[in-house]
């Protein structure tokens, strides 16, 4: 038997037992693999067995920072960071987050809010982690510090307090200026002068001064990963693509939990080359790739490998998102740390007007030659959902390209569909097809 | 193509199974209607058999095209078949049925609506309810229940209101409650029904826009035309309904079978 290839990828946040689990009925060639998932495989185990080292270690500091959040300046402070909205993409992934759900419900968090803070909080209050089942680890490594932004949502402000009452540790934030059309230096400003408060917060937490030229070396890093990850994800603008939205979704990992390290870096020039060599050969991530669709929204984690799996019989390629996009900084300059961290963070698609997204779509339709629009409504992230505001009819009439809004969500399967789900993707196609 | 030759299309719903079959000049030989049941094969099975008027037509079909939401859940062996989505179905005999024309259809079925568009003889968007049952043929099936009476006889009793009763909650089960409400207010049965009936076309209202020639196809239309008279009313046009809507997508699923439309 062929290797699986998505049984691989998946394999990076799911445990294996539950991959014996999965049906082999897509069976990938061997040619189809992208190979460095396993060098993606052996970074993020060695990410967390370090964190979890770290976490024991009394003379080293562990860091949670929201996915968006100022990592380079506490790289710069030596922290180790752990990120929980991977963590819980793992809970997702893994689809034991409707476990966890209910546990947070019950403490008073609604299930209509943010389903990664919900399961999240749910796996800490029934002592268990993703990281268990994923790399034999047993708690979550303990903060000495928790860092957010709101650049991407409140929920991680309400999600970071609840630990900082839970490990009586400091919590220091980013209120980033939000909805904003033209970004102005005012803006900027306000950012950038929250960060140089938080580095002066810093050295008092971990009695160590701020050495801006190590600053200057994490942003670099971070400059170097940025610009590789947004050149591996350009790949999927060559015809048939090389790779799919979701192996986006798995080989992102280096760009969100490890940017600001040469490792992220070393990945993506190999997983770069990789994906060139695959256009070079013409070996596509769909065979016979007939239509090519955008995902805007988040990634419906529990549902990743069966969604992929209908994709590839209908022989359309996701070759692009904005979410595997939010991981691209390219205004980060080592010369101006802060005013540029302020600035990358503060632009986010996630973080802009209707009319700004309005027109970075319809870049992204032109850039990718996309057939079709696919809108993740998620019902716990309207953060990140564009459906409320009648952006699809906007960009549909501005564009041509037609597109589809599926209802889901993140982590909570419990609002997730099926069967409606299924019948709405294959019409799309079909309409695509002229059917 | 020889004259004898005929085409299947069978709709597998979440309620009711329907079959269409034509000849090669698109004329509609036979039709039938069965409950689903929950042996979606053995539904599809009878459904054929009754949509023919001889046993010796079924060694004439040539082709059958299944839709549906069971369309992934049968097979024939000595059949050629294909599987199309319902929507696509639904176009194809709305193309027919309303040629060279841009036409609006809404579907209302046992466990979803739909909308589907024609613009310049081509599907151009299609929307479907969200998860919830709110506007689709479940909502009445509770209803009934509520009130203790065959669902069958919703229709005749909406006929009568003269006062239709305020429902208005999107979620079926808090539409139940709002119906013990209007009962201790006193309001009659017929009210009730009526405005329960309100409630599902204003849900579907909600899913798109309307404009063209509006067709109204699918189960609940075929038993509730009820629900015509409050489209008309509230959106101030004419509606047209196809003449057998409930077959409606299983017309489709023919013509496509006729056509050799494959995918």
């Amino acid at each position: 038997m062929q290797p699986n290839y998505y049984k691989k990828l998946v394999s990076i946040f799911i445990p294996n037992t539950l991959i014996q689990n999965f049906d082999d009925r897509i069976e990938m060639t061997q040619e189809n693999q992208i190979k460095s998932v396993h060098e993606l495989k052996k970074i993020a185990t060695d990410y967390y067995q370090n964190l979890d080292e770290a976490s024991k270690d009394p003379h080293k500091k562990v860091a949670w920072c929201s996915s968006v959040g100022p990592a380079e300046l506490l790289l710069a402070f030596d922290f180790n960071v752990y990120y929980p909205e991977n963590h819980t993409a793992i809970l997702g992934a893994s689809r034991s987050a409707n476990k966890y759900i209910p546990l947070a419900v019950a403490q008073g968090y609604s299930p209509e809010i943010c389903s990664y803070l919900t399961s999240d909080i749910g796996a800490y209050l029934k002592n268990e982690t993703g990281l268990q089942r994923a790399y034999g680890i047993e708690k979550v490594p303990k903060p000495d510090v928790l860092i957010f932004n709101t650049n991407q949502c409140r929920d991680v402000q309400d999600w970071f307090n609840y630990y900082a009452r839970e490990f009586q540790v400091p919590i220091l934030g980013v209120n980033s200026p939000t909805f904003i059309d033209e970004l102005s230096n005012t803006h900027f400003k306000t950012v950038e002068e929250q960060l140089k408060d938080i580095a002066e917060t810093l050295e008092k937490i971990t009695d160590q001064s701020f050495e801006r030229k190590k600053l200057e070396n994490k942003l670099q890093l971070s400059l170097e990963c940025s610009n590789k990850w947004n050149s591996v994800l350009e790949t999927a603008s060559s015809i048939p693509s090389p790779l799919t939205f979701f192996d986006g979704c798995i080989h992102m990992l280096p760009a969100v939990v490890l940017r600001g390290t040469q490792i992220a870096v070393d990945y993506y020039n190999m997983l770069e080359q990789e994906l060139k060599l695959r256009i070079e050969n013409g070996i596509a991530a769909v065979a016979e790739e007939s239509f090519r669709c955008f995902w805007e929204g988040m990634p419906i984690w529990g549902k990743l490998r069966a969604l992929s799996n209908q994709f590839s019989e209908l022989k359309t390629c996701i070759v692009a998102s904005t979410y595997c996009n939010s991981w691209i900084f390219s205004d980060f300059n080592p010369q101006e740390p802060f005013r540029s961290m302020a600035k990358a963070y503060t632009e986010l698609f996630i973080n802009r007007s209707e009319s700004s997204k309005e027109k970075y779509l319809k870049k992204m339709v032109d850039k990718f030659s996309i057939d079709g629009m696919i809108y993740h409504n998620a019902r716990t992230c309207p953060n990140n959902s564009n459906t409320n505001y009648g952006l699809p009819k906007r960009l549909e009439n501005l564009t041509g390209i037609p597109s589809l809004q599926i209802d889901a969500d993140l982590n909570d399967l419990n609002v997730y569909s099926e069967e409606q789900t299924k019948t709405n993707i294959e019409a799309f196609i079909e309409q695509l097809a002229g059917i | 193509m020889p004259n004898n030759f005929l085409f299947t299309g069978i709709d597998i719903g979440s309620s009711f199974t329907k079959a269409v079959t034509i000849n090669a000049n698109k004329n509609i030989i036979g039709s039938s209607t069965i409950h689903s049941g929950i042996k979606l094969h053995v539904a599809a099975e009878k459904a054929l058999k009754e949509s023919l008027s001889a046993k010796s037509d079924e060694d004439n079909i040539k082709k059958m095209v299944i839709t549906g939401y069971g369309r992934k859940n049968t097979h024939f062996e000595d059949i050629i078949t294909s599987n199309i989505t319902e929507i696509s179905c639904s176009a194809k005999a709305a193309r027919f049925v309303y040629p060279e024309e841009d036409v609006t259809i809404v579907d209302i079925g046992g466990q979803d609506s739909k909308i589907i568009k024609i613009r310049d003889g081509r599907r151009s968007s299609f929307k479907m309810n969200r998860k919830c049952a709110a506007g689709t043929g479940t909502f009445l099936e509770e209803l009934a229940l509520k009130l203790r009476i065959e669902s069958t006889e919703l229709n005749n009793l909406g006929k009568l209101s003269t006062n239709p009763a305020k429902i208005s909650s999107y979620c079926t089960v808090f539409a139940g409650t709002e119906i013990l409400s209007r009962i201790r207010e006193g309001a009659k049965v017929e009210d009730m029904v009526r405005g329960a009936y309100h409630s599902i076309v204003k849900r579907v209202l909600e899913i798109d826009t309307f404009d063209n020639r509006v067709v109204l196809t699918g189960g609940v239309i075929a038993h509730n035309s009820v629900i015509v008279n409050i489209f008309e009313e509230l959106l101030e046009q004419p509606i047209s309904v196809p003449p057998t809507p409930q077959s409606f997508v299983a017309l489709g699923a023919a013509l496509y079978a006729l056509e050799g439309q494959d995918k």
